[in-house]
């Protein structure tokens, strides 16, 4: 089981290098998607809001994944202390899906990738009491665009104030 | 024993084959079988009836027009056009001449009359063999006036099965989720209608995203996935009386419902955790039931029609993959294993098949495969396309398409589609606004 994890992290690395290396040798492609993704997570910051001063609302995952990337981690970290500091804020955290799935795997999906977030806050002190998971499956794109840069922003789990 | 069946198979034979026309629907039809559908005949009295109540200013041809309109979108049948026909419709039902239809290379004909007596619509109709010179079906009934496009449908049916030896897919209906509105905020709701598109109504007003209803395949219930208060969940409603409830009343989302055949339970997934697992609820007494335990997603679960083994799909191997267990959750097998991601399997009433949607680089699929896997036969290529449903004989599938928006996020629709099992006569189905997620009935009348 770990073994296939580490491959598998192996194989993203890998395809990530490969589409990298294929975008550096197409030029337009590349002034497209350069500095905005990185594999197939979006690293640009055109959807992101902010709850606070240095504190995005989203991150952002592979295809099929919920993995959290180390800029996702760094934009929990944020999203953690701020909360420490505001306790009297509850928080949904929004799961979503691309367009490039199935409605229910992509419901299931969302839960996931939310629950990714609501775990990584968690292990830095924020209590479940304050977080509720929500999944959009791939109902509520914030890019109505049929690409691969479009998909990426809509792969996403955003942290949005409750109350 | 051997005897009498040696002698019923004697008779069996001359009637077989003395009744010429019989059409193959196991495959593609290039050929649909040349038919007649002479406008149902009424007299002036009747026709001033009906056009009172109805507003239709002759019912009989209003009726026959239905059952061509079926008959044609079956893909099986081609109805002639009527400017050909050479006798009159009140006529043709008493006695047909039948060098008159053979002249117009009719195979069939289908006649019929409509009277109006005690406020009631009374229908009969014939089907006959032009080239056999014979009359192969009579059928009247009596119905209340506003029934009249079930008549219609009913007769298709009828018309259907005497000619394929399959029971008919025309007098039922459709539920699905009407769609309108930009694709970052669609207003969704449920809609229902006939399978020919007529008689669109919506159920829900659209201010909660409703999704995925499934009809109950032994009654007019539906079961639906609702973010009524931003908590989604699985409802029942009661398409008579507009009666919905939740039924998935968990601590977490439940989704992906569907009945078993019996229609006594809803088979669904609840997500917790990051994880999905299906579950059933009994409605008589709201038992809950834990069918499947695994870190993984399992979900779009669907009973086999005897209720004895569910076909779902799970990400277990690392992807999107079907498989099938026994209803208890033991015994759990993948069954497919072509190349790409595998999902929304449903099975076929008829038991034989499961249809699916594949993803294989960068296309969408309906297809179908034996229970076992084997068998894979793929229907249809799109850039966007899932959920098929099967027609209550099994023989066509709907499912929903979805266009590829332009560079700057334009041009996207959503649309019904539905395709014969052997891959012909794919078709769109015209709903008033876009629409997907369709659920097909079973036949009304039964």
């Amino acid at each position: 089981m770990r073994l296939n994890k580490i491959l598998k992290n192996t194989l993203l690395v890998l395809t990530a290098c490969l589409v990298l290396s294929a975008c550096a040798t197409k030029k337009e492609v590349a002034t497209d998607i350069q500095g905005q993704m990185q594999g197939d997570v979006y690293t640009g910051t055109d959807t992101v809001k902010y709850l606070a001063d240095g504190v995005p609302d989203r991150v952002f995952f592979a295809t099929n994944e919920s993995i959290l990337t180390t800029a996702s981690r760094e934009t929990l970290r944020a999203q953690a202390a701020w909360l420490r500091k505001n306790p009297n804020i509850n928080v949904v955290l929004e799961g979503h899906a691309d367009e490039r799935g199935t409605r229910e795997y992509n419901l299931a999906l969302g839960e996931r990738r939310a629950n990714a977030a609501k775990d990584y806050l968690m292990t830095y002190g924020i209590s479940s009491d304050r977080i509720t998971v929500l999944s959009y499956g791939k109902e509520r794109p914030v890019d109505s665009g049929s690409n691969p840069l479009a998909w990426s922003k809509n792969r996403r789990s955003v942290t949005v104030k409750a109350n | 024993m051997t005897k009498t069946i040696l002698i019923l198979l004697f008779i069996l034979i001359p009637i077989k084959a003395n009744a010429l026309i019989e059409v193959d629907i196991t495959r593609g039809n290039l050929n649909p079988l040349p038919l007649a559908v002479s406008p149902l005949s009424i007299d002036e009295e009747s026709r001033k009836g009906f056009e009172k109540i109805l507003k239709k200013e002759n019912i009989g041809s209003e009726i026959s027009n239905i059952v061509e309109n079926n008959l044609r979108t079956s893909g099986l049948f081609n109805p002639l056009d009527k400017k050909a026909f050479l006798q009159a419709p009140d006529i043709a039902n008493l006695k047909p001449r039948f060098e008159d239809w053979n002249l117009i290379k009719a195979q069939a004909l289908i006649t019929g009359k409509v009277n109006y007596v005690d406020d009631k619509l009374r229908v009969e109709f014939r089907l006959w063999d032009v080239l056999a010179a014979k009359e192969m079906m009579a059928l009247a009934f009596t119905t209340v006036p506003n029934n009249w496009r079930r008549v219609g449908h009913i007769i298709s049916d009828k018309v259907y099965e005497r000619l394929t030896g399959e029971k008919g897919y025309f007098d039922t209906r459709i539920i699905y989720v009407s769609e309108e509105g930009p694709k970052t905020q669609r207003i969704k709701k449920l809609a229902i209608m006939d399978q020919d598109g007529a008689n669109n109504k919506f159920l829900t007003l659209g201010n909660e995203l409703v999704l995925t209803p499934r009809f109950n395949p032994a009654s007019q219930m539906v079961t639906y996935l609702s973010y009524f208060k931003n908590m989604p969940r699985v409802y029942l409603l009661d398409i008579e009386t507009g009666t919905q409830e939740v039924v998935g009343d968990f601590p977490g989302m439940t989704f992906a419902p569907r009945f078993s055949p019996d229609g006594k339970k809803i088979i669904m997934s609840f997500a917790k955790d990051g994880k999905s697992d299906i579950y059933t609820m009994d409605l008589e007494n709201r038992i809950v039931e834990k069918i499947t335990n695994h870190p993984s997603i399992d979900t779009s679960p669907s009973y086999s029609p005897d209720g004895k083994y569910i076909t779902f799909n799970s990400d277990r191997s690392g992807y999107q993959q079907i498989y099938v267990m026994k209803n208890d959750g033991s015994d759990v097998k993948r069954i497919s294993f072509g190349n790409g991601l595998y999902g929304t399997p449903v099975w076929s009433p008829r038991g034989d098949l499961i249809a699916f949607t594949k993803l294989h680089k960068g296309k969408f699929y309906i297809g179908v495969m034996r229970t076992d896997g084997s068998g894979e036969r793929l229907l249809t290529e799109n850039y966007y396309q899932e959920a098929p449903s099967w027609s209550p004989n099994g023989r066509v599938l709907i499912f929903y398409r979805e266009t590829k928006t332009n560079s700057k996020g334009e041009g996207f629709s959503a649309k019904l589609w539905s395709i014969d099992l052997t891959g012909y006569n794919e078709r769109q189905i015209k709903t008033p606004t876009d629409a997907s997620d369709p659920s097909w009935s079973s036949l009304l009348s039964n």
